[in-house]
């Protein structure tokens, strides 16, 4: 017993001492192109990571990318892992009840992919019988439960997009709907162009697709204005726009 | 034209596994450094746990053996997944509570402590069972004859009990290193970057998830045949000066 | 009252209930209690979670039961092969017990699952073959890679079971002009299962622990709908202990079956 509560408090001292402050910006371990990738050497790329050390830099933040699973990165963020979710996070009003959101940093409609020549259209009637692939907890996949799951013969959930992605591309499943960017750059690979096509947006639901993508941060963090100024500051001095110029050919900021 | 194809999949392959970038081979072998690092720090605190436990268990009080009894049950009967979730929320957020609530800062832990930590809880209860199967098995005649000699309890401890101890607990130990270092795969699940967690970011990004997963197995197969190598030798040295007991 | 209970039973009583047993029990309810009352547990009362927790459970179980006698009957070839074998049947066997044993499930189910899945485009007729229904499903995935792993531990007892049995019997039969088959069907065999049957309960338990690893390759068992509630509700801890319980009670069952079940075996051995 003596021996654990050693072991407990040489691991905290040790713990402390090798981390000091850095804000620890918490990333879906899973890889999300364009938004947030590994790159081979293991650093994190994409619009989302441009973006975010153009906030830090702008709020004069020290960030650090701490790579949680998707599946409990709110957990990890209310449990103090992290200090900030930064992980294309749409804000909802169920996932406000838990944590406090900044304003949108971005927004993009949401698209159904699907195996070419399927005739799949995004419609509950176009996904009767098939199988729907989609993202766990994600608004899409609370979009999927109530649009399409009474009329599709089964929806599958994935602890990332990549995986249902590379089920569509496997033909494990029939399609999928995530956010149009996503989709984009997925059906842009080689696997995407090989397999499949885009079928279109889905049915607007704003009570569910949400308001746009957020920072999440634990209730009462005195943060949220910082971040919020940042943002405004950013968007207003052309630093956003050139970084979305950077990865798009169109603006992912619809209002 | 076949041969040629075959020739261009082989250079694809190779380019994906080289050690700088474009190849994932360092990403691999950095992932492959931390489940190390995480099985070791994890073995050593389950020795830790696993001696003061196999002790506390045979010599200690009915209150502290209860309690050990609790701890290697639940943690025998409950998958290492669900553990290591449980533990991996409850330790920092149980901790960083109690912080706030008695008026500190959060502190943060590192995701290799963290690692260490639920792995070591997790190890630390197999070994106790390892070990206290080990002393139990010291022949009751050997411990007494070196009290009748007047040998002190610590001398005892340190000359008899472990070093036998040791002997007969090594098979059931070694086993446990090589779970731990097995298990180290599933804190991928957690998002930790070890081994398997870097080798389905460089599946997933590269989509070549047999490349990968093949390279991946052989890595920790490497592992586990080095450790076998050792802990053959090992075992060698541990039972030096004993007599065969086959005959 | 105590009177009216056989003296067996009261021993064994006072044995337990010591007077610090009493406290742990005590300070255990209180735990017990707190999390009872203090945590949140309304998400239990909504039908849909208990379905799915059911269902969860349901496909633990199953997944469990199938793949340990899958890979038992695996097993029995795997290590008569090394225990017996000629070289050409021996070495495969002992390559396939190293490699099972010595990388991580979640690799070798992740090799399964998305590894074969990657190479399915490239297949032409894959998707229009008899087989492709089963093939594009995820349970069997699980299924053969939890079967084979229990075939690669279990393979390594069976070559030591099959070793362990005395020679003398052995050459007696042989001396007795029995056929090769016929004394492995009647005397090697049944000594060796015999010699194996008290580590299979063990191995059970081991073997539903292995079984949430499945979640990550889209099967919905007892962890994932653990964690699909943990999800919907952010609630971070309670799912967690339920999920904890759920598999002690289950691991309870399992023990207690094979302890019944031992007990009502022949003992025979010499």
């Amino acid at each position: 017993m003596k021996n654990l509560v050693l072991a407990a408090v040489a691991a905290l001292a040790f713990g402390s001492a090798a981390l000091a402050d850095p804000l620890k910006i918490g990333v879906a371990s899973e890889p999300y192109p364009p938004f947030t990738s590994p790159d081979a050497s293991g650093n994190w790329v994409g619009w989302e990571v441009d973006f975010m050390t153009a906030i830090c830099k702008q709020a004069a933040l020290d960030c650090v990318i701490t790579p949680t699973a998707w599946d409990g990165i709110i957990p990890a963020l209310t449990s103090g892992q992290i200090d900030v979710i930064m992980s294309s996070m749409t804000i909802t009003d169920e996932r406000k009840k838990t944590i406090d959101f900044s304003d949108k940093y971005y927004k993009t409609p949401a698209n159904v992919v699907a195996t070419k020549g399927s005739g799949i259209k995004p419609t509950p009637e176009g996904l009767a019988g098939k199988i729907v692939g989609v993202q766990v907890s994600t608004i899409h996949e609370t979009y999927v439960q109530k649009y399409f799951a009474p009329t599709a013969a089964e929806v599958k959930t994935y602890q990332t997009q990549d995986e249902a992605n590379q089920d569509l591309a496997a033909g494990r499943i029939d399609a999928i709907m995530a956010d149009s960017i996503a989709l984009d750059a997925f059906l842009a690979s080689d696997a995407g162009k090989a397999c499949c096509e885009s079928e279109g947006a889905v049915t607007d639901d704003p009570v569910v697709l949400g308001a746009g993508v957020g920072f999440g941060l634990r209730k009462g963090d005195p943060l949220l204005p910082k971040l919020n100024e940042a943002i405004k500051a950013i968007r207003a001095d052309g630093t956003y726009d050139a970084i979305t110029a950077k990865y798009f050919a169109s603006t992912i900021y619809s209002e | 034209m076949m041969m040629s194809i075959g020739a261009v999949a082989a250079a694809s392959t190779l380019d994906l596994l080289a050690y700088s970038p474009p190849g994932w081979g360092a990403t691999l072998l950095k992932g492959l450094l931390n489940s190390i690092v995480i099985a070791l720090g994890a073995y050593g605190l389950g020795l830790l746990i696993g001696i003061g436990g196999a002790f506390g268990k045979l010599y200690g009080g009915p209150v502290l053996k209860d309690l050990l009894a609790v701890y290697t049950t639940i943690v025998r009967a409950v998958p290492e997944l669900v553990l290591i979730l449980i533990l991996f929320y409850a330790f920092t957020g149980v901790l960083n509570e109690a912080l706030l609530a008695w008026g500190f800062d959060r502190v943060q832990i590192s995701p290799i402590v963290t690692g260490i930590a639920v792995l070591g809880i997790v190890q630390g209860a197999y070994q106790t069972e390892v070990l206290r199967g080990g002393i139990l098995a010291v022949p009751s005649g050997q411990i007494e004859a070196a009290r009748a000699m007047g040998m002190s309890r610590g001398l005892l401890a340190r000359r008899i009990t472990l070093p036998l101890m040791a002997s007969n607990a090594l098979p059931g130990m070694a086993n446990l290193w090589l779970n731990a270092t097995k298990d180290t795969a599933l804190l991928a699940v957690i998002g930790f970057s070890e081994l398997t967690q870097a080798t389905k970011q460089a599946a997933s990004t590269t989509k070549a998830f047999f490349t990968f997963f093949a390279a991946a197995m052989v890595l920790y197969l490497c592992i586990s045949l080095l450790s076998t190598f050792l802990i053959g030798r090992i075992e060698k040295w541990a039972r030096r000066g004993q007599r065969d007991m086959r005959g | 009252m105590g009177a009216a209970w056989p003296t067996g039973y009261e021993g064994l009583m006072r044995d337990f209930l010591k007077p610090h047993r009493i406290i742990l029990l005590a300070i255990a309810l209180a735990l017990v209690a707190f999390c009872v009352l203090k945590l949140r547990w309304d998400w239990l009362a909504e039908p849909k979670y208990q379905i799915a927790l059911l269902q969860g459970i349901w496909r633990s179980i199953w997944i469990m039961v199938v793949t340990m006698v899958i890979g038992m009957l695996l097993a029995i070839p795997i290590g008569l092969a090394q225990a017996a074998g000629p070289w050409y049947l021996a070495t495969p066997a002992r390559v396939f017990c190293t490699v099972i044993r010595g990388t991580p499930l979640l690799m070798q189910l992740w090799l399964l699952y998305y590894g074969l899945g990657s190479l399915f485009p490239t297949i032409p007729g894959i998707r229009d073959s008899v087989l492709w229904p089963i093939l594009r499903q995820a349970w069997p995935y699980a299924v053969v890679a939890l079967s084979l792993s229990v075939a690669g531990y279990e393979g390594e007892v069976m070559r030591g079971a099959f070793k362990g049995v005395p020679h003398g019997q052995l050459e007696a039969a042989k001396s007795m002009g029995m056929p090769r088959l016929t004394i492995l069907r009647r005397i090697w065999l049944p000594q060796a299962i015999h010699r194996v049957l008290p580590t299979i309960g063990g191995e059970t338990v081991l073997q539903l622990k292995s079984t949430p690893l499945v979640s990550t390759i889209t099967i919905m068992d007892t962890y994932a709908v653990a964690g699909r509630i943990r999800q919907d509700t952010f609630i971070v801890y309670e799912p967690l202990i339920l999920l904890a319980v759920i598999y002690m009670v289950i691991t309870g069952i399992i023990v207690l079956a094979f302890r019944w079940f031992e007990r009502r075996l022949p003992t025979r051995t010499a």
